[in-house]
């Protein structure tokens, strides 16, 4: 009696084809079907924005889309932000220098988040990184080094650019 | 939590949507998700038909009409913070528009969404109120205007009946060079407003104001014209003293109390923020330096 659909959707440039129940939210197809675990779900309402993930290019909350309806679609989680298995990101590598995470828990959402944000705006100030994230809870860090690391991920990008 | 079991449709076009709605009984239209989806996680509403709208390509316009901009009910937050239209004509709305959630909830959230939802202190609703917008609703064999005025029925509750949805909003555009202001207080940026309010006003050569638009967000069940304020600016030239006085009648709404703020607070705000905002918008318009108003 459950309502289902066979969809596609391509994460990471892999496509992932599945048949799901049509109320399955994307976080959940993420996590339990593509097995895709570094994308994390907090709250499961759109408060705290660990599930949030690149739709076509854009960040969006993955706990408030039904997987249904990415068929078709294009999504970057976390895993798709390193260039190889062997280094990171400067954006990740930023993070790890500047201790912007303990735990880990809103990591994933804080990545997709700033790195959308900083393709946008390559120099931020301080605010305005504030300001970016203001849609995503740390319960850990007091949000000190993720400023930092955000900002110092700015200048390495620009350095590399 | 995970959404409760429910028929999903995924229609391509408006008519095929209003068929939908109207052939069953406990439907729920599925726009950007930014409401619906937390309330289906949540299990606050148990639709037996979920009817999702996203799939229709044409409802994410915005076109300028003249004398209005006219937006499709699909168009998401974002467009709305990008559109260089919007910025140029309804210069209110993109000063509000960046209150509205964040910009991981305005790629997915509607224009339509958020005026269907109607939650008293939401940002879009209360520009469509200052603003005079009006609001196209559709159901099987039928289509109709609603005035922003006769747009809210009560707490949460539009006007349009449950086989109806919205299609479009039409923004009449206020004169080149008026001046506006959005103002709000919210405990933490993003979230919902306590309270907002929204200030247009057309201001003459020489200083007078010749019309003034007025709306308090998050004070009444939806957002509220005060309209005895609005009266009190007509004919006047702006001052610091003028707007003090003026902003005090937001003190006599009839306002909501809940576990965030008791009644007298969010009148307090209104007042405060609607002085604010008077001061502000007349300085855009008479492009003076900003009135130095607490
Ligand atoms: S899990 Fe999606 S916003 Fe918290
Ligand atoms: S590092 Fe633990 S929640 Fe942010």
């Amino acid at each position: 009696m459950s309502d289902r659909r066979t969809i596609s959707v391509t994460i990471n440039g892999e496509t992932f084809e599945r048949e799901v129940e049509t109320r399955l939210t994307l976080s959940d197809f993420i996590r339990h079907e593509c097995l895709l675990t570094g994308t994390h779900v907090g709250c499961e309402h759109g408060v705290c924005g660990a599930c949030t993930i690149l739709l076509n290019g854009q960040t969006a909350r993955s706990c408030l889309m039904l997987a249904v309806q990415a068929d078709g679609q294009e999504i970057r989680t976390v895993e798709g932000i390193a260039p190889n298995d062997q280094e990171l990101h400067p954006l990740q590598q930023a993070f790890q220098d500047n201790h912007g995470l303990q735990c880990g828990y809103c990591t994933p959402g804080m990545l997709t988040t700033l790195l959308e944000f900083l393709e946008e705006n390559p120099d931020p100030t301080e605010r305005e990184v504030r300001e970016a994230i203001s849609g995503n809870l740390c319960r850990c860090t007091g949000y000190q080094g993720i400023v930092a690391a955000a900002l110092d991920a700015a200048k390495r990008l620009q350095a590399g650019a | 939590m995970k959404p409760p079991p429910f028929t999903y449709h995924d229609p391509r076009s408006v008519d095929d949507a209003v068929a939908l709605l109207s052939e069953k009984d406990n439907a729920k239209l599925l726009a950007g998700g930014q409401s619906l989806m937390p309330m289906l996680n949540m299990r606050f509403v148990l639709p037996d038909d979920v009817i999702d709208i996203n799939r229709i390509e044409d409802l994410s316009y915005i076109r300028d009409d003249g004398d209005a901009l006219v937006f499709g009910g699909m168009v998401r937050q974002r467009d709305i913070e990008f559109s260089g239209l919007v910025s140029q004509k309804i210069p209110l709305m993109k000063e509000a528009i960046l209150n509205v959630g964040h910009r991981q909830t305005r790629t997915r959230g509607t224009y339509g969404g958020s005026m269907s939802h109607l939650d008293p202190s939401a940002e879009l609703p209360t520009v469509s109120m200052a603003q005079d917008a009006i609001v196209s609703v559709r159901k099987k064999g039928g289509e109709r205007d609603i005035a922003m005025a006769d747009f809210p029925m009560g707490y949460m509750t539009p006007s349009f009946d449950l086989d109806e949805m919205v299609t479009e909003i039409r923004v009449p555009i206020w004169p080149e060079g008026h001046g506006y202001a959005f103002v709000e207080f919210a405990r933490r940026h993003g979230d919902y407003a306590i309270t907002s309010s929204a200030v247009l006003l057309d201001v003459a050569d020489g200083g007078k104001i010749t019309k003034a638009s007025i709306t308090v967000g998050g004070v009444g069940p939806s957002p509220l014209r005060v309209t005895a304020a609005e009266e009190g600016l007509a004919g006047e030239t702006g001052s610091a003293d003028l707007f003090t006085e003026i902003a005090e009648k937001c003190r006599e709404i009839d306002a909501m109390e809940d576990v965030y703020a008791p009644a007298w607070y969010r009148q307090h705000l209104a007042a405060v923020l609607t002085r604010r905002a008077l001061a502000k918008a007349y300085s855009r318009a008479v492009n003076g330096t900003e009135m130095n108003l607490r």
